[in-house]
């Protein structure tokens, strides 16, 4: 048995530690806003946090995250107000939206460590993150935006 | 798809059907048959099925709900259809609930005889149709409360949900005429608001998704979930065409969580609890393959049977004058061989559909563009009629032309009759690219002759390529052309005497399908970059050239000029930068562009691209520059890195490591310009994709004094 914390809720789970945590949110815990695209890290579309950092939960086995506490999109915010959600409404980012639970779940984590990131710095953090629609304006637009709404004390 | 131009007379048509009846709870249901239009795609179907294809109820509580029988893929249908509606019903924009259409002939796509999302057609098919519905809905509703009121209708107005009479300052909701509306006779004549009036449509609205799309609660096909859910993987044979010869389950139902192995058309699948044990077991599993024919094939044999192709005499897409004795005699000759690779769809959601088959019915869960033809491969599996299958659309995570196929759709629909359980069917993103419908790849033959003072007297340009419908939709093949693979090239707008375009058909064994903007995608990069060539050989500037060839086009010229003008076109750049240009009509719409690139040790960079559209009317100008910015990228992967190439009888690509896309980092300033206009609207989801690939190449050019003849660019 493996026991973790998932948005703030202790989990106790029977499954085989080799498999990626990405299947464990998916398939055992329901949470699908964690998403499947590549399977080999090269997208960022399963971006989650272990413990505030960003993790590519496909390749990240159940064993590797024992202990630790874990956040999905799902686990955010309550009501979609953390700043980066809100600012990525303000300036309609989404398209298809599959990547965008990858994109935020970076953006998110690069405010954290980094609450006024430049270009540069926004460039290296989201250039893993591939967005097929092409919402990369809007993406930087937005997290520019969060900025302001976080400095504001916008954190929900 | 190719260009679709929506018939004169169907205005007249769809207001004789429209028709209203009550519904259980009082409420007001409105729908309005649409008379298939007199094309070619629509013969199937028949234009005699007067069953209604959109659907509004007002229910007491003043919702409004509204079908979409559009796929959202990443387009803004979701938002831009529902605008329509409004925008005529004049109900409140904050209560209006979307819900996807089922699949239905009464939902077919007026512009392409099916109900599929493709062609850019989602608001120039619905445009007019459900304005009218919204139309006849506060028609009736004013009605309703006039003869509540005992007033005159003329006397009372709609706003924001509401009937008003202001001599007696009375109001009543919607919610709560909509019983007494569902009684009343439908209007023979509603007439829709002049344009200048319109509250909604033209103002840039939030999209209704994307408080969905912020939280992870926007439901995928892949998020799908229903008790008792199956998940299975298919191992198919990597070669084109190739078949399992045998296989060895045994490690693979061995694999905890497997259930079952079986074999079906397209290969051998593992059926278990979850995806992981489904992936697990199909690791395991032993299969030897018959690789048959194709084994050998690679891109280089490819090319040769295109150059032997193009040797062939092909067929006329279009012939003014005479251009091959115009070429003859010209002092000044332009030649040049130009070439388009195979590409992937690359969807961010890998294929995938859930299907559930029980004795007397099949329900499917799927991200699909094409309900129409998700509903009749299930019924041809199932043998159930198709009143019997019903179809969900999920949102899509990307589409592009990819998800208008039925082959994981048949895959599903098999495992579910199979195992007689709740099926998920998963593809891998391996499986996505090595099993796609690919862009066909071409080569392209082009001539042109200058007259005397450097102008085109001649054009010339043959075609070898693959086509699309041949496979999907052979009857459309009229005088042994297909239009996908012409559009952005018989339609050159340019004002040449002698233009001559023709095409071979050749078909090989690596399948082929629409991709966004299809024919145009690769042909506006083909003639654009070849008129670049021939103005370099007249020593004119390229967006001069352009202008004096388009005085006949003053849609072209509009968004060329103001691509040019905002680009500030031959005003100095920073050392080391250039520009190109390029323009192309497609579904119905114009589009121009300039890029800025810079070329440093064998690099492309591209650092701006300034866009013109002209996609007439506009409904949601926030959703018309996303859509732009995303064909630009689109296609911007395409030019600077796209390339499926074959090995083996296979695809050598399998992700995104070899078959990269365009990164964040490498994202140019994109500025979006929308032509102000009162034309019927034309497409938006495609339009922004043929440019940028000439525009990008025509800026290469200008740097390296080298043109661009083969895609993606290397310098």
């Amino acid at each position: 048995m493996i026991s973790l914390s998932v948005n703030g809720e202790a989990r106790d789970l029977e499954v085989d530690p080799a498999t990626p945590l990405l299947w464990v949110l998916r398939d055992t815990l329901g949470l699908t806003g964690t998403k499947f695209s590549c399977g080999i890290a090269v997208c960022g579309a399963c971006t989650v946090h272990v413990d505030g950092a960003p993790v590519r939960a496909c390749v990240t086995p159940l064993s590797a995250v024992a202990g630790k506490s874990i956040t999905t999109i799902e686990g955010l915010s309550k009501d979609s107000s953390h700043p980066v959600q809100r600012a990525w409404m303000a300036l309609d980012v989404p398209q298809c939206g599959y990547c965008q639970s990858g994109q935020i779940m970076t953006a998110v984590a690069l405010l954290a460590k980094n609450p006024k990131p430049t270009d540069a710095d926004i460039d290296q953090a989201m250039s893993g993150v591939l967005c097929r629609c092409g919402t990369y304006s809007r993406i930087r637009r937005a997290i520019k935006q969060a900025v302001e709404l976080q400095a504001k004390g916008g954190v929900a | 798809m190719n260009d679709l131009t929506l018939p004169e007379s169907i205005d007249q048509e769809r207001r004789r059907f429209l028709k209203v009846s009550a519904v259980a709870g009082g409420g007001l249901l409105i729908g309005f048959h649409l008379p298939l239009a007199n094309r070619a795609g629509a013969a199937e179907a028949a234009g005699k099925d007067f069953a209604p294809n959109a659907w509004i109820r007002i229910d007491a509580n003043d919702t409004v709900t509204l079908r979409v029988a559009s796929s959202e893929m990443g387009q803004g249908v979701y938002t831009a259809i529902p605008m329509l509606l409004a925008e005529e019903l004049e109900c409140d924009w904050a209560r209006i609930k979307v819900e996807m259409a089922p699949a239905d002939k009464a939902y077919t796509n007026p512009l392409i005889g099916q109900q599929l999302t493709g062609g850019s057609t989602a608001v120039r098919a619905f445009w007019t149709p459900l304005r009218q519905a919204g139309a006849t809905g506060r028609n009736l509703l004013i009605r309703a409360a006039a003869q509540t009121w005992k007033v005159k209708e003329d006397e009372c107005r709609a706003e924001n949900g509401a009937v008003l009479h202001k001599p007696s300052q009375r109001k009543a909701r919607y919610g709560e005429l909509a019983a007494k509306a569902a009684t009343l006779p439908v209007p023979t004549e509603v007439f829709l608001k002049e344009p200048g009036k319109f509250k909604l449509i033209g103002k840039s609205t939030p999209r209704l998704d994307t408080p969905l799309k912020v939280n992870g609660s926007a439901v995928f096909g892949m998020d799908v979930k229903l008790p008792g859910l199956l998940t299975a993987v298919v191992a198919r044979c990597p070669v084109f065409g190739g078949k399992p010869k045998k296989f060895d389950a045994t490690k693979a139902k061995s694999v905890p969580g497997v259930r079952q192995v079986l074999s079906i058309h397209s290969g051998i699948a593992v059926v278990a609890d979850s995806f992981w044990a489904a992936k697990l077991g199909r690791d395991a599993l032993v299969v030897e393959w018959d690789e048959g024919a194709t084994a050998k094939l690679d891109s280089a044999a490819i090319r040769q049977q295109l150059e032997q192709a193009l040797k062939k005499k092909g067929v006329n897409a279009r012939n003014n004058g005479d251009a091959a004795k115009a070429l003859k005699a010209a002092t000044k000759r332009i030649e040049a061989v130009y070439e388009a690779p195979y590409l992937a769809h690359a969807c961010m959601e890998p294929m995938n559909c859930t299907v559930v088959v029980k004795k007397d019915s099949c329900e499917l869960w799927v991200p699909t563009q094409n309900q129409t033809g998700t509903q009749f491969v299930a019924t041809q599996i199932t043998g159930l009629p198709p009143e019997k299958v019903k179809v969900n659309t999920t949102f899509l995570g990307g589409g592009f032309g990819r998800r208008s196929e039925q082959d994981f759709v048949a895959e599903a629909v098999q495992l579910a009759m199979a195992t007689g359980a709740p099926v998920k069917l998963m593809w891998t993103r391996e499986d996505d690219m090595h099993h796609d419908y690919y862009r066909p790849a071409t080569l392209n033959r082009l001539s042109a002759a200058l007259d005397k003072d450097g102008m085109p007297l001649a054009w010339r340009h043959d075609i070898a390529g693959g086509s699309i419908f041949s496979r999907v939709f052979p009857a459309s093949i009229k005088n042994g052309i297909d239009n996908t693979s012409v559009e952005g090239a018989a339609n050159l707008p340019y004002a040449i005497p002698n233009l001559q375009v023709t095409w071979v058909m050749e078909n090989g064994v690596v399948p082929l399908g629409f991709w966004r903007s299809v024919g145009s995608s690769q042909n506006a990069y083909i003639t654009e970059c070849f008129l670049d060539e021939v103005a370099a050989a007249a020593g004119k500037d390229p967006y001069e050239y352009r202008r004096a060839l388009l005085a006949k086009h003053p849609r072209h010229l509009g968004v060329l000029e103001l691509a040019a003008q905002k680009a500030g076109w031959g005003t100095p750049l920073p050392a080391g930068r250039t520009r190109g240009i390029a323009v192309a009509e497609a579904f119905g719409s114009y589009c121009a562009q300039v890029a800025e690139v810079s070329v440093e040790r064998g690099q492309v960079r591209v650092l701006r691209v300034v866009c013109a559209i002209d996609c007439g009317m506009v409904v949601n100008p926030d959703t018309v520059v996303a859509q732009m910015e995303s064909g630009i990228v689109y296609g911007l992967t395409a030019a600077l890195k796209g390339e499926i190439t074959i090995k083996n009888g296979r695809v050598e690509q399998g992700n995104f490591n070899d078959y990269p896309l365009l990164r964040l980092d490498e994202m140019p300033d994109i500025e979006v310009h929308i032509v102000k206009s009162s034309e019927h609207p034309g497409g938006v989801g495609e339009p922004g994709t043929p440019p940028i690939a000439p525009a990008v190449a025509n800026a290469v050019f200008a740097a390296t004094g080298k043109p661009v003849r083969k895609l993606p660019i290397r310098v």
